[in-house]
């Protein structure tokens, strides 16, 4: 980078000052900052864009530390601990670390361990640590369970966190977040140091960083040039339905040739394998294009980040694998297909592009339909005015602290006093109740049941010293086996057939309800290829290469994200606000005109309820712009009530702006301020909630993240279907016998998190009282056309759905706007 | 020509008669068998006590399962009064899982026994059969023209009605599975599906089923009110 050195300040030690020097750089002001407070003994929580210097500025009082010890008078063990969300960042980093390492000639010996780190080197670690020990929140959770870690940490110095943002609000950031406690409490001078982009909400990640109740202090870096957005506006009409955004394929890839290297992100792995295929299709220079999605195997990831590492691909059609990550100087330009559904995702994808901070980033987004060239348009003023989305306030979950607890006390004795103050002192357990807590304790002792029958077969045992302590050796290695705070889906490897009896090369994996859909002979796009499904055998799908340029068989997965309420906020007052149509596409335009003419324009605060007949049965359409999974919730509840006002519904669809039910009688005379009462949160959710498999799914979340059920056995593991199937057994039990158990309250929890979206849903149930307005119309509206192509998309597959879909979509067009 | 000759009928209970080696045998949602003009009630693999089985291993589920089993098998007892009661093996789910019972649940086998005949046919989990609870033990029992045993006998075999390998039926619709217990007979021979709460499954096309059978069987899967009959062709395979 072309810049005068200045003379640095005097914070830094001469060997650091002239390797700077030699680099022709200057140290940032934030890196200076961070050596500082390092100096101070603060927690400090750094925020600063991609690019910016900020993984050398972590370490860097470490190693200004380390370099003015000898190796000889340092005490024994780890000095620094790093930890990243990805495995691949950890050894990333480790590669990035080493080259100022190597050029001052420091004495610091810098290793990574993971899950695929082998056992002689996992046991030469614990046998002779290094200096820096780069690893994962799981492995920490591993450490907390040692026997000895108290020993073996006794004189870390620093802990540093990277993408801080991307752990801290999820199960996997509460297990870490106890983790840190824990080694807080075996080196009570260590200073944790979090990395992190730009968040909305600063002060939250402060306080999630810092043991509590203190704070941490926050170092900034120099804002980036703000980055260069634009809307693809298409020559081609904008589809009114549809996520593949495939009418604009073509000027993506023409964008494509103007950049050095693009990364082009979707929402979705298999919109990802549909634009990897088509912009093939395209492909008449022949450029390097890549795939990388999370289902692909790790080799063939590990090959793609290579070729990129090494300047080779011009283009990467990628997930949100990539939203976090290495540092690749040559991506000039971030391309978004199908609406980002977040500002603060955009800006995270936006800032891979172009990490020199003088320069602004350059990104293209790619609207898939008209309510996303909405949302488009709002994503882009969103990242101009500096508005990131909120994260919702969360609290701690009782399953991962129940997993804890587990290896707290494999590791050691401990008194339940000590466990109780030391889990209130990360963030997210803060204000846990006593009750709380003596519950978890006592369901990780002897599964805390009403009926005490397993007192004589606990857990974890409590001594006549009054410290909890594991109750076998065999216990607390078969917890060992099964620490961490991710569960997958049941997934089948996807192996290329050698015979009847699989065993062939892995390509990847994928959900196992994907196949029950295949019959063998079926084809398939994975990883840009077609495949023929064979089988399955134990844990395999069974494939072979297929000549078939087309596959019979594709997914038309819309997408995983739901619309963030900020983005949400904007798309609806855009849309009131016609001085703003202005700067939309043209035949976006005239839809808006055509939906003020045909029934209404939805206002900002209130609620506009459509209804209409169409083809023997009514419909019932309305616009609450609050994402999928809110919506999906009120679908459900809505369905009971309108059931039980004797109107017959028969199913209902909803995306991430409108949400649509049909029944066998007419929805116009009903009261609607009735209908979206704010009461419907209460028994028709719990009615409902009960029955539903959701909940299943997620009690079996909490029965694998709390130890319940058991993932990994010694020898042999259990498969997804397995593991199902006795969960489900346990849930039905337990919810006749004691329906306020520990694991059920957990898995209500969640549900209304992660999958109802409950506290928008109520928020927006608040927002509409007296401001629902009802139109009766002769048919179908505009606005509803989009909603009415989904009915029915999820069961239609093979090619020919886009065609079927099309010429349902011509006569339901025809007629809105007739 | 005998009731059991008759074709499969589907009762207003929601139960299935149908009829085995020439007996009219009653398939009941709940997983129990009805010999009617025997006036004998039989299940099969209750598993009492498979939670605490777990638990003296380290892993806490939910103690309530041999509560729940009960249960059910009272209210079967309770809507059928039978005079004779067959558990058919592996009803306890090790040698010491009778001293494991919680005494409610003792109450409640007392409870059970009383006013019928309880024939405890032993299996590979309980091969000793219980020592103090009320009841009869035996290896296997004729009844009519069906003999009933624990451990189907290998190859085809004319009237035999077994337990122990816990079927279950797997269909396939609307790009979604549907795994449940069944009944799997095929007219000569009829093995039952676990009637335990914590018992699981093996799929019916499982290789360890068809030398079992002369001809393909039917399931008979247990609906939650209903019992529904599936041939051999709509039924699949764990993948």
């Amino acid at each position: 980078m072309e810049r005068p050195a200045p003379s640095l300040p005097p914070t830094l030690p001469s060997p650091f000052q002239d390797w700077f020097a030699s680099k022709g750089w200057a140290a940032r002001d934030h890196q200076i900052a961070m050596v500082q407070r390092a100096q101070a003994g603060r927690h400090v929580l750094l925020i600063a864009p991609t690019g910016g210097g900020k993984t050398l500025a972590g370490f860097l009082p470490s190693l200004i530390d380390l370099s003015q010890t000898p190796a000889s008078e340092r005490p024994e063990g780890i000095h620094t601990l790093y930890i990243s969300p990805l495995k691949a960042l950890a050894v990333d980093v480790a590669r990035n670390l080493m080259a100022p390492i190597e050029e001052m000639g420091l004495p610091i010996r810098v290793e990574s361990r993971t899950g695929d780190t082998n056992l002689s080197k996992r046991q030469r670690q614990k046998a002779n640590p290094p200096d820096i020990l780069l690893t994962t929140p799981e492995q920490l959770a591993l450490f907390c369970a040692w026997d000895g870690a108290r020993a073996y940490f006794a004189n870390l110095k620093t802990v540093i966190i990277d993408e801080v943002h991307a752990l801290h609000g999820s199960k996997r950031g509460d297990l870490l977040c106890l983790g840190l406690a824990r080694l807080q409490s075996f080196a009570p001078a260590m200073r944790r140091v979090g990395l992190s982009a730009t968040v909305e909400d600063p002060d939250r990640l402060r306080r999630w960083i810092a043991p509590r109740p203190e704070v941490a202090d926050l170092v900034l870096g120099t804002p980036g040039a703000p980055p260069r957005i634009e809307v693809l506006l298409s020559d081609q009409r904008v589809p009114w339905a549809g996520h593949s955004a495939q009418h604009a394929m073509a000027e993506v890839y023409e964008t494509l040739k103007t950049a050095r290297t693009a990364l082009v992100f979707v929402n979705t792995r298999w919109q990802s394998e549909f634009a990897f295929q088509e912009l093939w299709r395209l492909n008449e220079d022949n450029l390097p294009i890549a795939l990388h999605h999370g289902a692909l195997a790790p080799e063939q990831r590990r090959k793609v980040e290579a070729a990129m590492a090494r300047g080779e691909l011009r283009a990467v059609v990628c997930t949100s694998t990539l939203d976090l990550g290495i540092d690749w100087g040559a991506v000039d330009l971030v391309i978004q297909l199908a609406a980002p559904k977040g500002s603060s995702r955009l800006v995270q994808r936006i800032g891979r592009s172009n990490h020199r901070l003088d320069e602004p980033s350059r990104a293209l987004l790619v609207p898939a339909n008209r309510f996303e060239m909405l949302e488009c348009q709002a994503a882009l003023e969103a990242v101009a005015a500096g508005a990131l989305d909120g994260d919702p306030s969360r609290s701690g979950a009782l399953d991962v602290l129940a997993q804890h607890l587990m290896g707290a006390c494999c590791g050691e004795p401990l008194s339940s006093e000590a466990l109780f103050a030391e889990a209130r002192s990360a963030a997210p357990y803060e204000d846990m109740s006593q009750q709380d807590f003596d519950d978890v304790l006592s369901f990780v002792s002897n599964g805390g049941y009403a009926l005490r029958t397993y007192d004589q077969f606990r857990r974890i045992v409590i001594g006549q010293d009054g410290l909890w302590r594991v109750r076998n050796p065999q216990t607390a290695q078969r917890h060992r086996l099964n620490v961490g705070a991710i569960v997958a889906g049941a997934t089948l490897n996807i192996r290329v057939s050698s015979g009847r009896h699989g065993g062939g090369r892995k390509i990847g994996e994928a959900e196992e309800w994907y196949f029950e859909q295949l019959t063998p002979g079926d084809t398939f796009l994975f990883g840009g290829e077609v495949w023929r499904f064979e089988g399955v055998s134990g844990m395999d799908a069974r494939v072979t290469r297929s000549a078939d340029k087309e596959p019979k068989i594709p997914s038309w997965g819309g997408t995983k994200f739901s619309m963030s309420s900020h983005l949400a906020e904007r798309v609806r007052d855009m849309i009131m606000d016609r001085d703003h149509w202005q700067q939309l596409p043209g035949d976006v335009q005239e839809w808006l005109g055509a939906q003020a003419t045909h029934s209404a324009i939805p206002a900002a605060d209130g609620l506009l309820v459509e209804t209409f007949p169409r083809g023997g049965k009514h419909y019932l359409v309305c616009y609450p712009f609050e994402g999928r999974l809110a919506h999906t919730t009120l679908a459900m509840l809505l369905t009971r009530r309108l059931d039980r006002l004797g109107v017959a519904p028969l199913g209902f669809v909803c995306n991430d702006y409108v949400l649509c039910i049909w029944a066998m009688k007419p929805m116009g005379g009903l009261d609607l301020d009735e209908l979206f009462q704010q009461d419907m949160l209460g028994d028709d959710l719990e009615a409902w909630l009960d029955e539903s498999v959701m909940l299943k799914r997620m009690f079996r979340h909490c029965a694998l993240i709390s130890g319940l059920i058991e993932r990994r056995f010694t020898g042999a593991e259990k498969s997804g279907r397995q593991v199902t199937f006795s969960s489900d057994l346990i849930y039905d039990v337990l919810r006749k016998h004691q329906p306020n158990h520990l694991l059920l309250r957990c898995a209500r929890a969640d549900a209304a998190v992660g999958m109802l979206d409950i506290r928008r849903l109520g928020d927006f149930l608040q927002r509409i009282v007296g401001k629902v307005q009802g139109i009766s119309l002769p048919k179908v509206s505009p606005f509803a056309v989009p909603v009415m192509m989904e009915i029915g998309r999820e069961a239609i597959s093979g090619a020919a759905q886009e065609a079927i879909l099309e010429e349902a979509a011509f006569d339901l067009i025809s007629e809105a706007l007739s | 020509m005998t009731s059991g000759d008759k074709a499969p009928v589907r009762m207003a209970c929601g139960s299935v008669r149908l009829g085995v080696n020439g007996e009219a045998v009653v398939l009941r949602p709940s997983g129990a068998l009805w010999l009617e003009q025997h006036q004998t009630l039989v299940v099969a693999d209750l598993h009492l006590e498979k939670g605490s089985a777990y638990a003296a291993r380290g892993q806490m589920l939910p103690p309530y399962d041999t509560a729940e089993t009960l249960r059910r098998l009272q209210a079967e007892v309770d809507a059928l009064t039978p005079q004779r009661l067959i558990l058919l093996g592996d009803s306890l789910h090790d040698g010491q899982a009778e001293a494991r019972l919680a005494s409610t649940d003792i109450d409640q086998i007392d409870q059970l026994s009383r006013g019928l005949e309880l024939l405890w046919i032993i299996g590979n989990h309980d091969a000793d059969g219980p020592r103090h609870l009320p009841g009869q033990t035996l290896d296997e029992i004729t009844i009519g023209t069906l003999i009933l045993r624990h451990e189907p006998l290998p190859a085809p075999q004319q009237g035999e009605v077994a337990g122990h390998l816990h079927p279950c039926a797997k269909v396939v619709g609307k790009g979604r599975s549907v795994r449940r217990r069944c009944f799997a007979t095929d007219g000569q021979r009829l093995i039952l599906p676990a009637f335990g709460a914590y018992t699981g499954g093996l799929n019916l096309r499982d290789a360890a089923i068809s030398p079992l059978f002369a001809k393909p069987p039917i399931a008979a899967a247990l609906g939650k009110d209903l019992v529904h009959l599936i041939g051999w062709t709509r039924l699949v395979a764990d993948r």
